[in-house]
């Protein structure tokens, strides 16, 4: 068996960051490559680091990785976009937030999954360039539950394998999508969903997502659509998330400031 | 296989608790404390003791001070000016701009920082006797000095939101290049800003 290469070369977002040892730092990056890597950052502390202005959470990053004893080592880092207007506006901040805790939580070391790459990066460019992320977030969504494997099932009942009849439904996060009113009483755990809010989901799950981002869904379906999702979310990851909240302590500010 | 004395054991698992130390190291410092006279270990359990009984968070600036003052050194100071609030994380931030003695004014200790993807929210963080603090009015300028970091910029964009209504200005460090830098290995963020805010010479 060939050894493995020592350095790679590669393209990748940093996910988050924690303070190791005297000045340097350990990076969890997003790797095209290679998946999810650990990465060790010497010195990222330092005043006079060549590497930290690129190593901040949220960036795109070119970089060059060594292989040390324990972890990956980063030799050079290069930003490619540093996205910041999200970092200058905290709703983005809590939306890219989000973004990447959910790809951090779904996601284990090492597994290659350059489709899941590509997502995050276009997802944190939509969040930087348009004027209401909230679709965008929402299609990321969907997308991550298709490429992790968790693709919930929103056309036919799960129950009885009829297609799903213009009316209000439910959804099982055990079944993993829609039941039918006709099944739902069999099904203690469904939760019900409103047809626009379903309808929504569709159009997300199967359009491109230059088409989806026409979608305008009203307060009460966008409440009822992240509700929804981040239920799922909980079930799926067996744990519940922290941005959530941080996101809606932020929208809580905005609306009261208004 | 005899182990060692509960004693000695007790305190390797007491060391390996601190960060940065490990099995090895831990039994090092234990056995180098079993071989020094007295003293040293007396003099080493009596700062460990007073470090937790006899300090106290200011209740004004949330900075650290001894026990029992009413408020710390800073806070008490007359001359210290009150119209200038430097915010800060955590009070090693305080040690290092006092060292600069070019801040006469006085600070606010958040004990933290905004850290969206680790769930820490503002509730978390003493953002709220802050705002108390400058709605009191005699502050004039509030000085945000988090660091240049993801966290930090959230935590100084939150600052601003609450603030701004209260009518004070509001300032945050300048960034740019660091003294021996190189502008080679800037990054964009820190060069655009080099940029904007450069002076006349």
């Amino acid at each position: 068996m060939p050894a493995p290469p020592r350095t790679l070369s590669t393209e990748a977002v940093v996910l988050r960051h924690s303070d190791w040892g005297e000045a340097d730092r350990v990076l969890v990056l997003f790797t095209r490559e290679q998946g999810k890597v650990r990465a060790l950052a010497k010195g990222a502390r330092k005043m006079l680091s060549r590497k930290a202005g690129h190593l901040e959470p949220f960036t795109h990053v070119k970089v060059l990785l060594a292989l040390g004893k324990d972890f990956w080592i980063v030799t050079q880092a290069e930003t490619l976009n540093a996205f910041l207007s999200i970092r200058s506006d905290l709703l983005r901040t809590a939306y890219a937030a989000l973004v990447i805790e959910l790809l951090d939580r779904f996601t284990s070391d090492d597994g290659e999954n350059p489709a899941l790459f590509q997502l995050l990066v276009n997802t944190l460019s939509r969040i930087a360039s348009l004027e209401d992320p909230f679709i965008a977030v929402q299609y990321y969504h969907l997308r991550l539950l298709d490429l992790t494997g968790f693709r919930p099932q929103l056309f036919n009942c799960l129950r009885c394998g009829k297609e799903i009849q213009p009316e209000n439904q439910f959804f099982d996060f055990q079944e993993g999508g829609v039941i039918c009113p006709r099944c739902a009483p069999q099904v203690p755990t469904a939760r019900s969903v409103s047809l626009n809010t379903l309808k929504y989901l569709r159009h997300l799950q199967r359009s491109p997502f230059e088409t989806a981002q026409r979608a305008d869904p009203a307060p009460s379906e966008r409440n009822e659509m992240e509700t929804l999702l981040e239920g799922y979310f909980t079930y799926l990851l067996e744990r519940r998330l922290n941005t959530p909240h941080f996101l809606n302590e932020i929208r809580r500010e905005i609306a009261s400031r208004r | 296989m005899a182990g060692l004395p509960a004693p000695l054991e007790a305190l390797i698992t007491a060391f390996e608790r601190l960060p940065g130390i490990g099995p090895k190291t831990a039994s090092r410092l234990a056995f180098f404390i079993l071989r020094q006279p007295d003293e040293v270990a007396q003099q080493l359990a009596e700062a460990l003791l007073a470090v937790k009984s006899q300090t106290a968070n200011c209740p004004v600036c949330f900075n650290i001070m001894l026990a029992g003052q009413e408020r710390c050194q800073i806070c008490a100071d007359p001359r210290r000016d009150e119209s200038q609030l430097c915010v800060v994380e955590d009070p090693l931030d305080v040690l290092v701009i006092e060292r600069t003695g070019g801040f006469l004014g006085r600070y606010h200790v958040l004990q933290g920082v905004l850290n969206p993807i680790e769930g820490i929210g503002p509730e978390q963080l003493r953002i709220r006797p802050l705002i108390e603090r400058v709605q009191e009015g005699r502050v004039r300028e509030v000085i945000i000095a988090t660091n240049p970091s993801m966290e930090g910029d959230a935590t100084a964009l939150y600052l601003r939101q609450q603030l701004a209504p209260l009518g004070v200005r509001i300032t945050r460090l300048a960034r740019g290049l660091p003294m021996g830098g190189d502008l080679e290995y800037a990054d964009q963020n820190t060069l655009l800003r080099a940029l904007a805010g450069r002076q006349e010479l």
